[in-house]
């Protein structure tokens, strides 16, 4: 697929967020970009992004290839994701991607028949208090259960867009990626959407209930000044720390955390 | 499901929570109402050193898991040397049970440009980025609104409210790395590589982004500054411990009445956590947790009384990390978690060095062995042998980490894998699973 001169000038647009002699930082936004057009990263996408940047084809697969959000496949509208690492896992994150998977028909990173779904187990989604989740096109459903996830991918079968329990109301992936791209939600309803939930004020509310906050706080302290003192201390001490690695121990001699939980296992 | 006491209560210091309570506080009108920005007005008058020392002065730690002590690293920035210097702030936020800079990114966004502005102040950057997980798209989309608020207010791009100085952020999304969230990988990825990590020295201090002198830090770390900046270094340090000072925000899930964020000052423990969560869920009793995400040793239920600080949890022979504190109860079993823990480490392995790459691959191999009722005594010795390869010879943290879970189940839970081993317990994974496996 040829890509549009629309497509040229956004990835131009993303290429002048960063300095002018350093346009391969624009790689991972540009492949996004790529995916929002065509729903994957295929060759031709490849392609553009290496003609964007002035360099090879064999960079641009390496780089693409490495991350797991730059699909290699066509993929579908709504990229469903269940988490099944460990804490969702035990709260019951395997039944529901086990029941996903036998209900959809498809495996890890393969799309429905229809074409409508794509289907994945996610490593750790950062909502551990809201677990068992699953997202859709990486927004939030907590707390859900098998039954909850089927109902989920049947709204999303027959046309209709379940409304995330946090976050914003959906769009399709490839609308998606333009935002992963760097650019601005355009809608400004979704800004506003997905309130806190519960676990996540849950600290913050107790602290407002009992009345509790940390006393002394004076925004008008005032910043002590003491110009210059102890600035060439501390360089000093940068400079040693980047002593070059031949005037030190080789990586790995200093002592870890961990090593005395490996001594005490064994 | 119990009411917390008085004095447990006391133990929460709500401060980079405390804006969440508003749930308009992501507009800048919101947030300029809400102290917002008054940090950055106070600050830009001062001199950067002064904040540099300020910082050092209240013994901010990074909240990204090393608890490196912030002002040092700041301080390291040599300055009239020539070079740009840059801000990156570690927004991958990704180790299993973590899940503290996601909601302040959503619903706090402009604490963390705040920040930002103040710290690139301060090391005279006039460039930041926000490297922030692909997945996190809601907080990005938050962010990004911030972030061209706060350009329209001219609290960035140039001649920030008539300081003279110059700033631009760009919120940079990653593409779904763990990896990335190491600080080297992270700038690798943002130069558009692979996300694999430097070997070090140099530090990012000197040679970080682009080859110029670089801070990394965490969102929880950024965004403290402000507050540090408006309440000043002793009222910060009224809270938490002498050597680990301020507020840190607890992620806590598991077997819990009330799962959430509770941000106490450092060196709380475990007991108080679980009553200000409303006890265990019924029918759990308290078996294992991490004190700061996976990569952290397990602690178990002797451990309930350990001050969470960078000392206290240290002694105890873990790490504090994240304070992604994942409570795990006597229904659970140590040997299938940590299988699963592995198998995202090996999942997330970059590939730059064998022994992460090789020794986390064979490992869930073993571990699917023992969980399918076909392991054997080897097993264990071949599992902590394997760590102690991994452990130190890695090139990166990931590969110590994934030791963690690992030795500290062996120590704790010996009992465990011979229940799988000799018989006594029902495999967890059917031998069907194990076709592929090694």
């Amino acid at each position: 697929m040829g890509f549009s001169d629309a497509t040229r000038e956004k990835a131009l647009e993303i290429i002048a967020r960063y300095p002018a002699d350093r346009s391969r930082s624009a790689l991972l936004p540009l492949l996004h970009l790529v995916q929002s057009e065509e729903g994957n990263v295929s060759p031709a996408g490849v392609e553009f992004c290496a003609e964007m940047l002035g360099i090879t084809k064999a960079q641009v697969g390496a780089v693409a290839t490495f991350y797991t959000m730059y699909k290699r496949r066509p993929t579908g509208d709504w990229l469903v994701s269940v988490c099944t690492n460990t804490m969702c896992n035990v709260l019951g994150g395997q039944e529901i991607y086990d029941r996903l998977s036998e209900y959809l028909g498809v495996g890890h990173d393969e799309t429905t028949a229809d074409g409508s779904i794509t289907f994945e187990h996610a490593e750790c989604l950062a909502a551990c208090d809201y677990g068992p989740v699953m997202t859709v096109n990486y927004e939030f459903f907590d707390k859900v259960d098998p039954d909850t996830a089927v109902h989920v991918v049947d709204q999303l079968r027959a046309g209709q867009r379940p409304q995330p329990t946090r976050g914003a109301r959906l769009c399709t992936l490839k609308e998606l990626s333009v935002q992963l791209a760097g650019f601005a939600e355009p809608r400004e309803e979704a800004m506003a959407d997905g309130p806190a939930g519960a676990p996540t004020l849950r600290g913050v509310r107790l602290a407002q209930e009992h009345g509790i906050s940390v006393p002394g706080f004076d925004p008008e302290t005032p910043i002590k000044s003491s110009r210059g003192d102890g600035a060439p201390a501390a360089q000093a001490a940068g400079v040693a720390a980047n002593k070059p690695a031949s005037d030190l121990k080789p990586a790995g001699d200093t002592a870890k955390p961990q090593d005395r939980a490996l001594k005490e296992a064994k | 499901m119990t009411t917390p006491r008085r004095e447990t209560l006391e133990k929460l210091t709500p401060v980079l929570t405390k804006r969440w309570l508003s749930p308009e506080a992501w507009r800048i009108d919101v947030y300029e109402q809400l102290d917002g920005y008054a940090a950055l007005r106070k600050a830009i008058a001062a001199h950067p050193d002064d904040l540099i020392q300020l910082i050092k002065d209240s013994g901010l730690r990074g909240r990204g898991g090393a608890g490196f002590p912030t002002g040092l690293k700041w301080g390291f920035i040599p300055q009239n040397d020539g070079k740009p210097h840059y801000l990156v702030v570690n927004a991958d936020e990704g180790e299993p049970g973590t899940c503290k800079d996601l909601p302040l990114m959503t619903h706090d966004p402009h604490s963390l440009i705040e920040g930002v502005i103040i710290a690139s102040y301060a090391i005279r950057a006039n460039r930041a980025f926000i490297y922030i997980r692909g997945e996190a798209v809601h907080a990005a989309r938050r962010l990004r609104n911030a972030v061209q608020e706060a350009y329209a207010k001219g609290y960035l791009g140039t001649n920030i409210l008539g300081s003279g100085h110059d700033l631009d952020v760009v919120v940079h999304s990653g593409a779904g790395a763990y990896i990335c969230g190491e600080e080297t990988a992270l700038l690798d990825s943002l130069e558009g590589f692979r996300g694999q990590p430097r070997l070090r020295p140099p530090f990012p201090a000197t040679h970080g982004l682009y080859a110029s002198p670089t801070v990394v830090n965490n969102v929880g770390t950024i965004a403290s500054v402000p507050y540090i900046v408006l309440g000043g270094p002793d009222w910060w340090k009224s809270m938490g411990t002498e050597k680990s000072s301020g507020p840190m925000i607890y992620s806590l899930s598991g077997r819990i009445a009330n799962p959430g964020q509770y941000e106490c000052g450092l060196g709380v423990t475990l007991r108080e956590l679980i009553e200000l969560a409303g006890g265990m869920l019924p029918g759990h009793n308290l078996r294992f947790w991490t004190p700061g995400g996976s990569s952290t040793p397990l602690l178990t239920a002797d451990h309930i009384d350990v001050p969470l600080d960078f000392e206290g949890v240290a002694a105890a022979g873990s790490i504090l990390g994240t304070t992604a504190t994942q409570i795990f109860s006597d229904q659970d079993c140590p040997v299938y978690a940590t299988y699963k823990w592995l198998e995202f480490y090996h999942h997330e392995s970059c590939g730059k060095c064998t022994p992460c790459r090789e020794g986390n691959y064979w490992m869930v191999g073993i571990y699917r062995r023992i969980l399918s009722g076909a392991g054997t005594h080897q097993d264990l010795d071949t599992l902590l042998d394997t760590c102690d390869n991994i452990l130190g010879r890695s090139f990166c943290g990931l590969g110590d980490g994934a030791t963690s879970p690992v030795t500290s189940s062996v120590q704790y839970f010996k009992q465990d894998y011979l229940d799988y081993i000799e018989g006594r317990k029902a495999p967890r994974l059917s031998a069907k699973q194990l076709v592929g496996a090694h």
